[in-house]
């Protein structure tokens, strides 16, 4: 196992435009379609394989062992209970951990056969194409136009910024209902418009990851069902993994879903299943999982 | 985090399809003595009977639906209440070719024997044995013994073309007794599709413990 020197700002940056292809690669074996009984890579193509993957908070281990690979173009769902690790995998996958102090990511991450957590890569550029809905929606205090194309603007991307915004928002499914208030304030809008909104946002640098933090956990069942509609609209597009507390929401949304649980709160999680969605919320083949899910955990 | 008021409602529904089976077998058993035994009242209390069975299938799926309504069950707890969904339907129609059998028995009373019943009581005996093997199965969830019972069908099968073409012969030496005749043919149609339905439900008990649908009756008949 790998550890890693987390010290970003040294290390040298490549150019925002280099593809992350010419990185260095692990040669750590990841189940193939199949893999354990348990844990059944998808046999689609991959968009991140992960080996290994482990997070240490300080001196405490939260995640271990994590090896999995998530196809290009679906929704993937990670479940479990509270402390089980589920946001903290999430943010290995555009090394949002590296903004939290104390956090070492082991293992390794590649996202198209390339180390994300390379020397040579820059962790805004990953989080650009990574990018990242959180669970309360948090527009910037400026104008719908602004919030949009804000991210754009920071990257360099160039171009009608008019034009960024409208296809962002209708993406989104959010442009019929501002396109006649684009200079309103976001923090205007309700709280399912500023979730769409922040969704707009991190469409708008053209990301080719969306990585969702219980994106639905602070809004009401209408807004929810929008979203949950939104993804399955976006899945066509982009690659989706989303952490949610709602079974029935995973069940809803998500092609596969990985299954987390830690020996305690917080302490040591590992992934117990993993597999087509359908497979998991019907037949389980791990007993912790069948428990879960079944509401009779612990 | 357990569930204790949602497991006792699915505890229930498999206790109410385990009675609704008892009461199946009772109508499969009571309609071949009122067949032999010319016993027109009792056919008539399994044709009055017919309609409670039909009443728990109703009630069953109600709760079951209830059930998936408000608890969202999943994993094996969604295919426990789909397959009692599927097994009381078979349940019912089991009932109602027992059903039909009593009610040839009322039509047979009156008229004189062919030859005294052996072949089809034994079909009707092979029935309820793969039956009880079928709820046993089920309450232990012992997918070996379900197949073992899906195997047997055929052995009833076998007898049902035997009664066939016994009857059929019959028929050609004295064509007196086609009617009488026709209406053996169908008590042995109706216990071969008894046999059938038993086989449907050792399928779910396999889809159940292993969450697999597939057709396990491939028979040579």
């Amino acid at each position: 196992m790998r550890q890693l020197d987390l010290a970003e700002s040294k290390r040298p940056v490549s150019p925002l435009s280099e593809p992350l292809e010419p990185l260095l690669t692990n040669d750590v074996a990841i189940p193939e379609s199949g893999g354990t009984a348990a844990i059944r890579n998808p046999s689609e193509e991959a968009v991140f394989r992960l080996a290994d993957v482990g997070v240490w908070y300080g001196n405490k281990h939260a995640i271990s062992e994590i090896s999995m690979s998530i196809p290009l173009k679906r929704v993937t769902a990670l479940i479990g209970p509270s402390g089980c690790g589920k946001s903290t995998l999430l943010r290995c996958l555009n090394r949002m951990n590296d903004l939290i102090p104390g956090a070492q990511v082991e293992g390794s991450v590649e996202y198209h056969g390339a180390d994300i957590y390379g020397r040579d890569v820059d962790p805004v550029e990953v989080r650009r194409r990574i990018g990242m809905v959180f669970q309360k929606p948090n527009p910037f205090p400026k104008s719908i136009h602004e919030n949009v194309v804000f991210g754009a603007k920071v990257n360099g991307i160039r171009g009608d910024m008019g034009e960024i915004c409208e296809t962002a928002l209708r993406q989104a499914a959010l442009w019929d209902e501002v396109k006649n208030d684009l200079r309103k304030s976001g923090l205007a809008l309700s709280g399912g418009q500023q979730q769409r909104l922040c969704i707009a946002r991190a469409l708008a640098v053209q990301p080719e990851v969306i990585l969702m933090d219980e994106p639905c956990s602070a809004l009401d069942p209408i807004a929810t069902l929008k979203i949950e509609d939104l993804i399955r609209e976006l899945v066509q597009n982009y690659t989706i993994i989303i952490v949610t507390h709602n079974m029935q929401q995973a069940a809803r949304v998500s092609d596969y879903t990985a299954f987390m649980l830690a020996e305690e709160h917080g302490v040591n999680a590992h992934l117990i299943e993993y597999g087509p969605t359908t497979e998991i919320f019907t037949n389980p083949r791990d007993k912790r999982t069948e428990d879960y899910i079944t509401g009779r955990f612990g | 985090m357990t569930r204790a008021v949602f497991e006792r409602q699915l505890n229930e529904v498999q206790e109410d399809m385990l009675v609704m089976a008892s009461m199946v077998e009772s109508a499969i058993t009571h309609s071949m003595e009122a067949l032999k035994n010319r016993d027109v009242a009792l056919a008539q209390r399994i044709i009055d009977n017919d309609q409670k069975i039909n009443q728990k299938r109703y009630d069953a799926e109600e709760k079951c639906i209830e059930l998936i309504s408000l608890q969202a069950p999943l994993a094996s707890d969604l295919r426990t209440i789909i397959s009692v969904l599927h097994i009381t339907v078979d349940l019912e129609r089991m009932a109602d070719h027992a059903e039909g059998n009593a009610k040839i028995a009322i039509m047979l009373a009156d008229e004189p024997p062919m030859k005294p019943y052996v072949d089809i009581p034994r079909m009707a005996e092979m029935a309820i044995k793969m039956m009880d093997g079928a709820l046993e199965s089920y309450r232990t969830r012992d997918t070996q013994r379900a197949r073992q019972i899906i195997a047997a069908d055929d052995a009833v099968d076998s007898l049902h073309e035997q009664v066939y073409r016994e009857l059929l012969l019959l028929m050609i030496e004295d064509p007196r007794v086609i009617q009488r005749a026709t209406y053996l043919m169908w008590v042995a149609h109706n216990l071969e599709r008894i046999a059938d339905r038993v086989t449907n439900i050792c399928e779910r008990v396999v889809y159940l413990v292993e969450g697999r649908i597939h057709d396990l009756n491939v028979s040579k008949y």
